[in-house]
């Protein structure tokens, strides 16, 4: 019965967290966690990562490469969900997991500060997706506060990095672009065809041939 | 080249002369080194040839010219050979010949140091390399270090300079004459160094070249030049050298020496000669800013355009100093000046950069590779030819059809055909015709219009009828007329020609009867009838009469009018005439006249006679005799005279054929040629045979049947559709009749509509056949003699019908209009609409009655009737457009289904709810695909809930007050959850984003302390840690941690002086009162304590969601565990948000134990040998922590002034400065939503009248009692009813409708009962033990401060330890707020004059006065007595309850109900709440008394009654109904006391008695 009519699809994400460009900053480390509605749930792999430190490259890319590996599988029910992260408020609706990513380094004082946040959609189509997320901050609401929290080292962040997974609220927040992540995602689905979702490529099945003229009597 | 020349002369010096001496030895020797170098590289290169060259000169010179070369990069590698000591090399020489290699030394060393000193000289100049051979050039950067090399570069020098050596002798010789040089220049010598020497600076070559020149000799030079010569041939050179020679070389040398000797030190400049003569080259700008004049012509004042208002630009920045810089060196520079602008300041262009940074697109290296070097995947297509329209690929494929219906074949002609057969289809297509005429029968409908227009005109003459139409009457009636001229002419025609018709048929039939006659056989079946129609000869006359009379009379008007024309033009020709002839008369008097005067003028002056203008003739007057003639002759000829009967042809196949064998041989040859003769049609699409119809014969009829329906799939458009007759003769292979092409149906035409349509074709073919038939394209006649010859070719029509075939949906496959090739349908525009304008254009009726006015369609034809009806109804009437504007209009085509079935649908139903966040399905997780897989009792709890909402369920609540406040509180708690839920999605900066606040300059000052603070401090210092978000959690994740320490004045057993020793209970009776009355208890340590037991072993088992946990046992009253317990915490529904923690109703029950073990042996004779006890645990008491602890302050709408808000505002931040962990209470949030200043709570309100009747004397009992009542009001944490919303305030009175609150509600209603009792109250704000934060009452009595805790009832001192109250930060009054700014909060060590502003600080004060807020409380509480009936009710079913729970809670043992103890217990439970005081005494006595029997062990439970449930967790949480022993009995006692306003207090008296035997 199981194989015969699936009660729920697959979405498996093989990938990495890739490379960063990040043209001021050194030393970088990240942290990525998805972000998935009410109709969603992991059922293998991990759901949050944090990485190792990395310098930029001596090359003229100045690249930052964590190659960070990405390994989730989820389920679900329907790719469209309600997501409410905890401690926060309900957020709106969104379909499917999304990745959420954090990148912190050291500041001249040697703090950890934040250096962008971003998040993107997994794609929901199998195959392999190349992804680079541009990354942001939030801005201090006044050139006092930028001072001080530069000094201290304590730069605004948002009370949790899911924020960016949603678009509630944002209204009242001012970021600044910082850098790009580049992400790599390999996705595998199971039985989404089957259950009505088609997410593959356009069928490419293209106009059949004439079929053989049927004049013969009847 | 001079240098060169140079060269080769002092080469040539000291050579020159050695050709005769040493001429054998140069053959032998000298030639033999270069061989063997070249050997090496060449040995192709012959002797012979350098015989020929015959130059030893060359062969040694050749290596002095590269030597220079070669030298400074052979250095390093050759060093070694030239360093080599002398010895061997004198050795080698001999003796003899060293004195004069002696001299060469000396020579050699005179010569070098002039050498170096020149080389001092010249060291600043390069080394002239250019000066090499050209063709050396090309290995000169890579001078190699081999010899092998060198050699092959000396061949080719030798090469290259073959040319040069013929002048060797002459200049020698000029050199040998040559003065010395003139001072001044350069000797030769000097020339040839300064080219050609390497001036290598390095200093061992100075030590090595000492010991060179020994060796080397004379031709030092060379040497230099050639130090890779192995030794070997300073000895040939030096054989080569003598007498003579040697002299001349050295006296040349010996004159140039003296100049090279002398040594100067080296030339240095003092740094002020060289900055003098730098000052002279130089120019260094200065760096001083210009003075404006010099930058201005004289006399021009600076002119400043901005001061003139003129708009400049952001000049770019440049620092001042490079500007100065600029501007003087611009100055001495150029003195033109044209540098600067008006105001001085060099000309500038705007500032270019933009003052916004943009950011060009992020293109990473990798994507762009990527992007252009990707290759995609792209399936195969098919080849479509060009000129074809392609179907959109968003359509299926293959799903357009046409659907091609063949049914027959009929021959108009054929080469088959008799004479018979042609004059019958003759006959068959006239009576076609005339059928057709027929039925459109033109000739009545023209009658028809014309005596309608003729009606008008009547109309239209009678302007008494129509007199609005009376301007236009003339011009309408002309247009009428000419119309009815028109119409009658056309009439006449159509009536001619349906005349003319009808006689051809009958003259064909005619024929063909006298043909049949003729021939004698019948050959077609045909068959013309002639019905003669009978018609009323009278009426029939009159009309043709009236006809012919309305004809002559118009015809009369209209001629009249044209005469009447015609006159007109008649007078005014006629007077031109008269005019004329008048002047011509003068003229000819004139003439007659000037001809006798002019005789010769004569014939000029003649006109010529056909000028002359004839006299214009009047026309004729009409005449009506004459028109009457006219039309009726026409009309005779025309028309059917009246009376005539009406003839109608019918054709019919009622003919006989005559057989076979009753013809002549030609006619039987006709018809078995045609048997022979079979037909079938080829379907072509697109100039592609697609399909062949079956071959079928040819009938006798010249029809064929076929029958065939083809379905055409096609995915293009259909440009050509043909039929192509084939005929097939015999076996004789099959001919190409014709081809018919089908037109292509309209998109309207689909299948079962589509008419049969005849479509004509013809062949070009000529046959001609040897029997009876008439051939075709063969001109035959019908006549004997053959004249009037007819030439018919090979004709038919195919009838079939070309449709859209239909989907299974009953959807047309049509391709997509736009797929349609337009062009071909140009022509037919004009005649038909949907052509024109597209089917389309058919919806649009604007288009259509645009096309209809264009195209000047009779509105009258009946073929245009519908058409022009729906024209003018859709144009004409404005019904069709809406006066109203819809708002989605597209909304309708968007519902896929209907409202009701998507309601029907559950999964859909359920995303729906979630979306709204209705509570029961918030937080569903994973809603199924499949409505299949969606239970239906999910909905249940939800349709259950709407269905109760107005419906006030009594089951569950006891009695019906308490349901109805249930009820609304439910309702509130849906509203503010509602509320909650908007305000939820109102965001601030601070819930999204975490920013450290802007520190003041005490605060930087300490985070900058903090900078150079010790990382890792000796002391540390707590942080507190940072919340964690967790998305993961799942059951088991989260630990609740109890730790339990210690605990004080646990009551102890006491022993009885009864018998019954071992009874053990409490002593005391319960609730947190322990805590709070002073110690009385000392442990009395009884020595006939069976097993050594001490008074007391208490535990402490803390239970959580029914998970029980419990400490170790301790002893004594006042006991240390000291221990963590651990109790795992399952959220509900596995949701572990904030929201949804802060909604979990459980407690945390922590009760206290007595452990006592009980001897269970009855024999004493056992106890040697084991020893068997049995634990038994005996409550003691209980702390109950709601398990709600953190809570959301939410935003709401506020009622209150804006000012006081702001003030509110400051005020908390303030006191949250100073003192982070005071609460500041200033506003709170009521019932409503909305947020009220806390002091319009509290006002005086009276207690009942019945508490302050009870103790008339006592004030303080009255107090004790009052704060009883507020007590028994039930405890409902707002937390819990609110769900993690916000923290709700109600006022008294609906608290005591509600009869549920926290400790606010309790608090406030306490103590506006204190002030209405004219106590001095307020409330306190601060943390208590099992609470938290909370709200307590403070009263002043005479000399001090008590406490009052408004959910307990119980007071406590200021100076109390036990007092739950740990902390204060504030007091609030009926009129101001207090904040505690003392150093400390606890009410042991502050001070509570809140008159000292040091000590608290206060709200209102001078600045803001208090503003009179007025009361939020009502006026009066107003009670109602409490029906004692229906608390006794109440009472029995509590019992009865509580009575049935434990016995479920005993499965597996039978529970006895001791009836006589549970009466006793009922008597004695209102005792208990008459005096609360100690009874216990009294109590134990009686009950010791009763129950002499028993081992007896219970306890009473007190508490405000809210609902039954939570008495039923009480009871539970006392864990009687563990006990089991096998003999144990029960007893339960309820007593429900009733106080005003249905406050109930509840008793239980719950005890376990094991009898002792």
């Amino acid at each position: 019965m199981a194989a015969a009519a699936p009660s729920v699809f697959l979405l498996m994400v093989n990938g990495q967290v890739e490379s960063a460009q990040f043209p001021e900053y050194d030393d970088l480390y990240c942290k990525y966690c998805f972000v998935y509605g009410q109709d969603w749930a992991p059922t293998a792999g991990l759901e949050e990562g944090i990485s190792q430190i990395t310098s930029k490259s001596q090359d003229a890319r100045r690249a930052l490469v964590w190659n960070f590996p990405i390994d989730v599988t989820f389920k679900s029910t329907n790719p469209y969900g309600c997501e409410i992260p905890h401690g926060l408020t309900p957020a709106l609706s969104f379909e499917g997991p999304q990745i959420v990513l954090s990148v912190y380094g050291p500041d001249v004082f040697g703090n950890d500060v934040v250096r962008g946040y971003g998040a993107v959609h997994v794609p929901l189509s199998p195959g392999r997706h190349k992804k680079t997320i541009p990354m942001f901050v939030p801005e201090s609401t006044s050139k006092l506060q930028k001072f001080t929290s530069w000094f201290m080292g304590r730069r605004p962040e948002y009370t949790d990095p899911k924020v960016v997974a949603q678009g509630e609220g944002r209204e009242v927040t001012r970021v600044r672009s910082q850098g790009f992540v580049t992400l790599l995602f390999n996705v595998v689905t199971k039985d989404m065809r089957k259950l009505g979702y088609d997410t593959g490529p356009p069928d490419t099945q293209g106009v059949s041939g004439p079929s053989p003229p049927q004049g013969l009597p009847r | 080249m001079k240098s060169k020349e140079e060269k080769v002369k002092i080469i040539s010096e000291e050579f020159i002369d050695d050709g005769e001496d040493a001429e054998e030895e140069r053959q032998k020797k000298p030639l033999k080194i270069p061989r063997q170098k070249r050997k090496k590289q060449l040995p192709t290169a012959s002797r012979e040839e350098m015989v020929l060259e015959n130059s030893p000169v060359d062969d040694q010179q050749e290596p002095v010219q590269k030597g220079p070369d070669t030298r400074l990069l052979g250095m390093t590698s050759r060093r070694g050979p030239r360093s080599l000591p002398p010895i061997p090399s004198a050795s080698r020489t001999g003796f003899a010949e060293f004195s004069m290699r002696e001299r060469m030394r000396e020579k050699l060393q005179a010569a070098r140091s002039k050498a170096e000193s020149a080389l001092l000289q010249e060291i600043p100049t390069p080394r002239p390399r250019r000066l090499r051979s050209p063709t050396e050039k090309e290995s000169e950067t890579e001078f190699g270090t081999e010899l092998d090399r060198e050699v092959q570069r000396t061949q080719q020098d030798h090469d290259s300079q073959g040319h040069s050596r013929v002048k060797f002798h002459d200049s020698v010789r000029k050199i040998k004459s040559k003065p010395p040089v003139p001072p001044g220049f350069p000797s030769a010598e000097e020339a040839y160094n300064f080219f050609t020497f390497n001036f290598d600076p390095e200093p061992e070559e100075s030590e090595e070249k000492p010991k060179a020149k020994n060796r080397h000799g004379a031709n030092r030079e060379e040497k230099e030049g050639e130090e890779e010569e192995p030794p070997v041939q300073e000895g040939d050179e030096e054989e080569w050298l003598d007498g003579k020679d040697v002299e001349d070389l050295l006296l040349g040398l010996d004159h140039t020496a003296e100049d090279f000797v002398a040594v100067r030190p080296a030339d240095y400049q003092s740094v002020h000669v060289r900055l003098q003569k730098e000052k002279e080259l130089l120019f260094v700008p200065s760096r001083r800013t210009v003075p404006t004049y010099k930058k201005l012509p004289e006399n021009v004042q600076p002119r400043y355009l901005e001061d003139e208002g003129l708009y400049i630009g952001a000049r770019p920045e440049v620092p001042r100093t490079n500007q100065n810089i600029m501007e003087n060196r611009l100055l001495t520079q150029e003195p033109g000046r044209r540098w600067f602008g008006d105001d001085g300041r060099i000309l500038a262009l705007p500032n270019p950069i933009k003052p916004v940074p943009s950011r060009p697109p992020m293109l990473t290296q990798e994507q762009d590779i990527k992007a252009e070097l990707e290759t995609l995947y792209k399936k195969a297509v098919k080849y479509i030819h060009r000129s074809q329209h392609l179907i959109g690929s968003g359509d299926a494929p293959g799903n357009f059809q046409l659907d091609i219906d063949i049914s027959g074949l009929i021959f108009t002609h054929h080469p088959c055909f008799s004479r018979e057969h042609v004059l019958a289809a003759k006959l068959a297509q006239l009576y076609d015709q005339y059928l057709a005429r027929r039925q459109r029968n033109k000739a009545k409908f023209l009658t028809d219009k014309l005596h309608a227009l003729r009606s008008a005109v009547q109309m239209g003459l009678n302007p008494a009828k129509t007199p609005k139409t009376l301007e236009t009457t003339p011009k309408t009636i002309n247009e009428y007329k000419s119309e009815i001229r028109q119409t009658r002419k056309l009439r006449d025609a159509e009536q001619e020609k349906d005349r003319t018709l009808l006689k051809t048929i009958i003259k064909v039939w005619k024929e063909m009867k006298s043909l049949r006659e003729f021939q004698r056989f019948t050959n077609t079946p045909l068959k013309l009838v002639l019905r003669k129609e009978k018609v009323d000869q009278k009426a029939d006359e009159e009309a043709y009469e009236a006809e012919i009379q309305a004809e002559i009379n118009e015809l009369l008007e209209e001629h009249t009018e044209e005469y009447e024309q015609r006159m007109e033009v008649y007078r005014v020709t006629l007077q031109q005439w008269k005019a004329w002839k008048k002047a011509q008369r003068a003229k000819k008097k004139k003439k007659k006249q000037e001809a006798e005067e002019h005789p010769a003028d004569e014939e000029r002056e003649e006109p010529g006679p056909g000028e002359e203008p004839e006299k214009p003739a009047p026309p004729e007057p009409v005449d009506r005799a004459v028109i009457e003639q006219q039309v009726r002759e026409r009309a005779a000829q025309s028309r059917r005279r009246p009376g005539e009967p009406t003839l109608v042809p019918e054709l019919s196949l009622a003919g006989s054929v005559t057989p076979n064998d009753q013809c002549p041989r030609v006619e039987v040859m006709r018809r078995e040629d045609i048997k022979r003769r079979s037909l079938f049609l080829k379907v072509t699409f697109n100039n592609k045979e697609v399909s062949r119809t079956e071959s079928r014969p040819l009938g006798a009829d010249f029809r064929v049947h076929f029958g065939q329906i083809f379905n055409l799939q096609i995915f293009n458009w259909p440009e050509s559709l043909t039929l192509q007759v084939y005929e097939t003769v015999g076996h004789s292979g099959t001919t190409l009749l014709a081809e018919v092409f089908l037109p292509i149906p309209e998109t309207t035409v689909v299948s079962g509509r589509a008419p049969i349509e005849e479509v004509e074709f013809s062949s070009n073919q000529h046959v001609t056949l040897d029997h009876e038939g008439v051939g075709s394209g063969v001109p035959f006649s019908f006549e004997a003699d053959g004249g009037n010859q007819l030439i018919l070719m090979t004709s038919g029509k195919v009838s079939n019908s070309v449709a859209w075939a239909i989907g299974e949906n009953g959807i047309p496959l049509i391709p997509p209009l736009s797929q349609q090739n337009i062009g071909f349908r140009s022509a037919l525009k004009r005649a038909d609409a949907i052509s024109s304008i597209g089917t389309s254009g058919l919806t649009d009726m604007k288009k259509l009655a645009k096309w209809a006015a264009e195209s000047k369609l009779d509105p009258n034809d009946p073929s245009n009737g519908p058409l022009m009806q729906l024209i003018s109804v859709a144009t004409s009437g404005e019904s069709y457009i809406p006066d109203f504007f819809r708002l989605e209009q597209l909304q309708q085509e968007f519902n896929f289904v209907s409202d009701e079935e998507l309601n029907r649908s559950k999964r859909f139903r359920l995303l729906l709810l979630r979306s709204q966040e209705v509570p029961e399905f918030r937080h569903y997780k994973q809603i199924p695909l499949y409505d299949r897989e969606i239970m239906e009792k999910v909905f249940q709890d939800y349709e259950k809930r709407l269905r109760d909402r107005n419906v006030i369920e009594t089951k569950d609540h006891i009695d019906t007050h308490r349901a109805t406040v249930a009820k609304y509180l439910q309702q509130v708690r849906e509203s503010v959850i509602n509320r909650f839920l908007i305000a939820k999605h109102h965001f601030l900066l601070s819930d999204l984003v975490v920013e450290e606040e802007v520190p003041n300059i005490s605060i930087l000052g300490l985070s900058l302390f903090k900078l150079a603070e010790q990382k890792r401090p000796l002391r540390p210092r707590r942080k507190g840690r940072k919340k964690v978000t967790a998305q993961n959690l799942s059951d088991g994740d989260i630990k609740l941690l109890v730790n339990i320490i210690r605990a004080y004045d646990i009551p102890v057993r006491k022993p009885t002086a009864s018998k019954f020793h071992q009874t053990s209970r409490s002593s005391r009776t319960f609730t947190e009162k322990h805590a709070a009355s002073p110690t009385t208890h000392s442990p009395a340590h009884s020595a006939d304590y069976p097993l050594g037991q001490v008074l007391v072993r208490p535990f402490v088992e803390v239970s959580f969601q029914r998970t029980i946990c419990h400490t170790t046992t301790a002893e004594g009253p006042n006991p240390s565990w000291n221990e963590e317990l651990e109790l795992p915490f399952r959220a509900p529904n596995g949701d572990y948000s904030t929201g949804s923690l802060q909604s979990v109703k459980d407690d945390v029950f922590i009760n206290i134990f007595d452990e006592v073990l009980y001897d269970v042996l009855e024999d004493d004779r056992e106890r040697g040998s084991g020893i068997h006890t049995r634990i038994e645990r005996h409550w003691l008491g209980c702390v109950k922590i709601p398990f709600s602890t953190i809570y959301f302050q939410a935003r709401f709408d506020s009622q209150e002034d804006e000012k006081l808000l702001q003030a509110t505002e400051k005020f908390r931040a303030e006191c949250a400065l100073k003192f982070p962990n005071r609460q500041c209470l200033t506003t709170v949030v009521d019932v409503s939503g909305k947020t009220v200043f806390v002091t319009r709570y509290l006002k005086p309100l009276n207690p009942p009248q019945e508490l302050l009747d009870a103790y008339p004397n006592n004030p303080q009992a009255t107090a004790e009692l009052v704060a009883r009542y507020v007590s028994l009001i039930p405890f409902l944490p707002d937390t819990v009813s609110f769900a993690g919303v916000c923290d709700l305030w109600s006022t008294s009175d609906q608290f005591l409708d509600l009869l549920a609150g926290d400790e606010e509600e309790h608090a406030v209603l306490l103590c506006n009962y204190f002030l209405s009792m004219g106590k001095k109250a307020w409330l306190v704000t601060g943390n208590a033990i099992p609470e938290g934060p909370t709200a307590y009452v403070l009263t002043r009595e005479q000399s001090h401060y008590l406490i009052w805790n408004p959910c307990s009832g119980h007071f406590y001192g200021q100076f109390d330890t036990f007092c739950p109250l740990k902390s204060v930060s504030c007091l609030i009054g009926p009129d101001n707020i207090w904040f505690n700014i003392q150093q400390y909060d606890s009410p042991l060590r502050i001070n509570f004059d809140v008159t000292k502003p040091k000590l608290w600080k206060s709200f209102f004060s001078r600045s803001l006065p208090y503003p009179g807020l007025s009361s939020v409380q009502p006026e009066e509480l107003i009670y109602q007595r409490t029906d004692k009936v229906a608390a006794a009710e109440l009472q029995d079913r509590i019992e009865k309850i509580l009575k049935e729970k434990i016995m479920d809670w005993r499965p597996r043992h039978l529970t006895r109900w001791n009836r006589y103890c549970t009466s006793m217990l009922r008597h004695f439970l209102p005792l208990l709440e008459r005096n609360q005081e100690d009874v216990e005494d009294d109590h134990r006595a009686e009950l010791l008394k009763q129950l002499g029997d028993y081992r007896f062990s219970g306890f009473p439970l007190h508490m405000p009654y809210s609902e039954v449930k939570p008495l039923i967790e009480a009871v539970y949480s006392t864990g009687v109904h563990n006990i089991d022993a096998p003999n144990v009995e029960f007893a339960l006692a309820v007593y429900v006391h009733p106080y005003p306003r249905n406050v109930l207090s509840v008793w239980i008296y719950v005890a376990s008695l094991i009898r002792n035997r």
